[in-house]
């Protein structure tokens, strides 16, 4: 996984500031969207055919690649589950989040 | 060039001389002849615009907002139902800051299924945060859609004209098609400083927290308070290219008039011809045509209603349990006046019945004969 460098939450402080549409203004470095998610994908590794469906159907680019092998960013995984529903050989289970 | 050209051809001919680059519409009785006239030009080439044909009025206006994101200048045209499925893209394009230019044609919003002139598909988009020009002739059509460009452009709001059916849609008139050289140097291509493209990537319209969404806000409806006089800015410099201008309201013999109409689209023309039959009568009435509903133009309304002794508020529409729309708006431009002339709110010609010169003289009769309404809505025409 790549670092990822801290940001800081963007609030302007006066409408001067503000860009005249609507748009993104701070950064995902900071919106970690993980913290969204109720369900985890965990990988099996062992039974993984290195097939890449899983990175391929993340809705949010939240699986890559590492030495051929899918790695979830669990900071970006909202916990669709669309990974382990697709995955041939079924080595993705989604587990309850500790609240 | 003078041409005779039905209204909605002159809806066509503004987005071509404004040379519209991306237009996005589906065809709805009684608007059809205005996208019909511009894929005829977009195919034979006299308007080099893609021409995009969608399944829905909600796609056409979306089309749009991703055409005027990226930088292109868009038109579309549409009618009630059509209007009101883009509701919801509406706000898109004002919250969006999308200058979209749209033309509406009036048509009363079924069931009973219509396809006759009423306003109030487009008084229902009142809060959409679009400007509303509402017409009473082609040649004003075509001169506010070239306008309407320059104004959307400058403050980032988009613009709606608004045509009755048929009486405006369908008629044919005599109408000054300008230059296409001298529409260029009134109206310079769309630059905006902010787009979508690739060099620089953006998300637009995304999740915005409290933190930011209220400013966004109020930065439209300050904007929207700058544009009743970049109006008036406006058309007098297409006045001085042109030789016509087109501001806020139309006044016809106001100056010294005891009762004023307060009219918009074509009303405001047959209520000329009722002015003038009433003043060979002795009655010193006038007519103000409001051409700009949003942004409203209060200061403007006020002193030229203020002078009056009595003001008849003339609707084709309703906000059903209130009164009809303009009536509500005038009556609000005089909250916390010292004094105000009586103001009478009349409702009539809902669903296209006709709005005759003799529609108009019950009215300044009634207005006259009475020192206030004795109902809260004055219904004229209507089999009670």
């Amino acid at each position: 996984m790549k670092d990822k460098k801290s940001a800081k939450k963007i609030v302007l402080k006066s409408a001067k500031e503000f860009p005249l549409m609507p748009m993104s203004v701070g950064s995902m470095l900071f919106n970690k969207t993980g913290a969204w998610r109720n369900i985890r994908p965990v990988i099996d590794l062992s039974q993984c055919i290195q097939c890449g469906i899983c990175w391929k159907f993340c809705p949010d680019v939240a699986i890559f690649i590492d030495k051929e092998f899918p790695v979830v960013n669990y900071d970006y995984c909202k916990g669709c589950g669309i990974c382990a529903e697709e995955c041939p050989v079924k080595c993705i289970i989604m587990v309850e989040e500790e609240k | 060039m003078r041409k005779v050209i039905m209204g909605n051809h002159a809806l066509s001919y503004g987005a071509m001389l404004g040379r519209a680059q991306v237009i996005a519409a589906y065809p709805i009785t009684p608007q059809t002849q205005v996208v019909e006239l511009l894929s005829e030009m977009c195919a034979n080439g006299t308007l080099k615009a893609k021409f995009i044909k969608v399944e829905s009025e909600h796609s056409a206006m979306a089309a749009c907002l991703g055409a005027s994101l990226a930088g292109a200048r868009t038109f579309t045209a549409t009618s009630a139902q059509g209007l009101t499925l883009m509701h919801e893209l509406l706000h898109w394009a004002s919250g969006g800051r999308l200058p979209v230019v749209m033309g509406n044609i009036n048509r009363a919003m079924a069931p009973g299924w219509s396809i006759w002139s009423d306003q109030n598909d487009s008084l229902s988009q009142r809060d959409t945060g679009w400007i509303q020009f509402y017409c009473s002739s082609n040649q004003e059509v075509l001169d506010t859609v070239i306008q309407a460009f320059r104004v959307s452009e400058k403050f980032h709001i988009p613009s709606m004209i608004i045509l009755d059916a048929f009486t405006l849609s369908h008629t044919y008139e005599v109408v000054d098609i300008p230059d296409q050289a001298k529409v260029d140097e009134f109206l310079p291509p769309y630059k905006p400083q902010i787009r979508l493209t690739p060099e620089e990537p953006r998300a637009f319209g995304g999740l915005t927290s409290p933190d930011h969404y209220f400013e966004l806000r109020y930065k439209l409806q300050k904007d929207m308070e700058k544009v009743p006089p970049l109006i008036e800015t406006t058309g007098k410099e297409y006045q001085n290219l042109f030789g016509r201008y087109l501001g806020l309201v139309e006044e016809y013999y106001c100056q010294d008039a005891d009762l004023i109409f307060v009219t918009s689209g074509t009303t405001g023309s047959t209520t000329k011809v009722a002015v003038d039959h009433l003043r060979q009568q002795g009655i010193k009435a006038g007519n103000l045509r409001i051409r700009v509903f949003r942004p409203f133009p209060f200061a403007t309304i006020r002193s030229i209603l203020s002078r009056a002794k009595k003001v008849a508020v003339v609707d084709r529409n309703i906000s059903y349990g209130h009164h009809g729309i303009f009536y509500q708006e005038v009556k609000s431009a005089f909250y916390g006046q010292n004094s105000h002339p009586p103001i009478f709110g009349f409702i009539t010609g809902l669903g296209g019945r006709d709005i005759t010169p003799s529609s108009l003289q019950e009215i300044a009769y009634y207005a006259l004969k009475n020192d206030k309404p004795q109902e809260e809505i004055t219904w004229i025409g209507v089999r009670k």
